[in-house]
């Protein structure tokens, strides 16, 4: 069976030596490019298709050209002001998780707008509803292990599948704000990491689940939650601005 | 950008110190012209149709991706958090090209879409996954598939 493949990491491929590979210079994530260009994606898979036709091998090709560059505004994200649902002082955990769940749910505004738009949404993976995500990952901040909503699922895992998917709510709902068709990648990460109630509740969960008595909950805090790219919000102690 | 060097730390040490699989063997092929191929897609981006079990840990598992998929029937479930999937929100074509796929076969530059294609999950040990491989190739080979285009998350 004849195949090819697109290579993000060219190292990896020199190694492994496949059969066929086109290396190309995206982020990791974006193999084709860059969404929303279906020219420059076809460009890049006739590149890649090609070497079906290579004589002998193992062929490893470069892709010559950069993605695209956004050219989305590059203003802040909107992102609607906290509210203090309860009307009371709160502070520490407690404002955390008022913030985060006012946060949420007016997020939905533009969440909603972008699913219409594109008559699709990545969220889904948990199998439960934005404010059952919410709710869910507010309720781990407690310390203790939450009721798990699926519970024929991991505990780890569902916190997993939860905060992807809240990750996916958020940055389809910023993507939905005018001129942000192509967001730019790192204003995204940094506006979700550095901005939002919903990631300082991550780096909260960070915190507490590193020291959970469950090894899932461990393993998850301490590899899959925070991404390596914002690893320095959490050596310097002040995750968010 | 994926230049490797352009990683900030700890990415790159983590990525460049990756045990990466080696084989002894460099099995080769030749086969018609890409206008005689029928293609099928096999990502490792952890994708599923909505429905499906998702990806749970370091699962060996693949999932199947009918040929009729449309963008708002697949999701995500891959368990790394240090990829963009915000491309993907927008766009499921730049992880899973079949759109574009379907375009290049109605202008008979390949000679047509499989009828089912398959997700891994990346992040899993590729010994791990490497017992499924017959399985799928089967699988392919039913579907007349004599092509298959491999992509990453």
């Amino acid at each position: 069976m004849a195949t090819t493949q697109i290579s993000l990491i060219r190292l990896h491929t020199e190694k492994i030596k496949p059969p066929r590979a086109l290396w190309v210079p995206f982020d990791l994530g974006r193999p084709l490019g860059a969404p929303n260009d279906p020219g420059f994606q076809t460009r890049v898979l006739m590149a890649a298709l090609k070497l079906l036709e290579a004589p002998s091998g193992p062929v490893l090709e470069d892709f010559p050209d950069e993605a695209p560059a956004s050219e989305d505004y590059s203003g802040p994200v909107a992102c609607p002001l906290p509210i203090n649902a309860s009307g009371e002082q709160l502070v520490g955990i407690d404002r955390l998780r008022a913030d985060f769940l006012s946060e949420t749910a007016q997020m939905g505004v533009w969440y909603e707008i972008a699913r219409k738009k594109r008559q699709r949404t990545s969220v889904g993976a948990s199998g439960l509803d934005p404010r059952t995500i919410s709710e869910f990952l507010a309720a781990c901040l407690q310390g203790g292990p939450p009721p798990n909503p699926r519970p024929e699922i991991p505990l780890a895992s569902m916190v997993k599948l939860a905060i992807e998917d809240l990750k996916a709510y958020y940055f389809e709902a910023a993507a939905a704000q005018p001129g942000r068709s192509n967001p730019d990648i790192k204003q995204l990460n940094d506006w979700f990491w550095g901005r939002t109630a919903a990631g300082g509740v991550f780096m909260e969960l960070h915190r507490i689940l590193r020291q959970s008595a469950d090894p899932g909950l461990r393993f998850l805090a301490e590899r899959l939650l925070v991404p390596m790219s914002q690893a320095s919000r959490l050596a310097s102690g002040k995750g968010q601005k | 950008m994926a230049r490797l060097e352009d990683l900030p730390e700890p990415q790159y040490s983590h990525l460049f110190n990756l045990e990466c699989p080696t084989y002894p063997d460099r099995p080769w092929t030749v086969g018609p012209p890409l206008n005689q191929r029928r293609i099928a897609l096999i990502s490792t981006a952890g994708l599923h149709p909505r429905g499906a079990p998702p990806f749970i840990g370091f699962s060996d598992e693949y999932r199947v991706i009918p040929g009729t998929a449309q963008a708002k029937d697949l999701i995500m479930s891959h368990i790394s958090t240090n990829f963009d999937r915000s491309g993907f929100f927008e766009d499921w074509n730049v992880v899973f090209p079949l759109d574009r796929l379907r375009e290049l076969a109605e202008k008979r530059v390949i000679a047509g879409v499989a009828d089912y294609h398959y997700s891994f999950m990346g992040a899993t040990d590729p010994r791990q996954m490497e017992s499924r491989c017959p399985e799928v190739a089967d699988l392919l080979k039913r579907d007349q598939v004599n092509g298959v285009l491999l992509t990453p998350a």
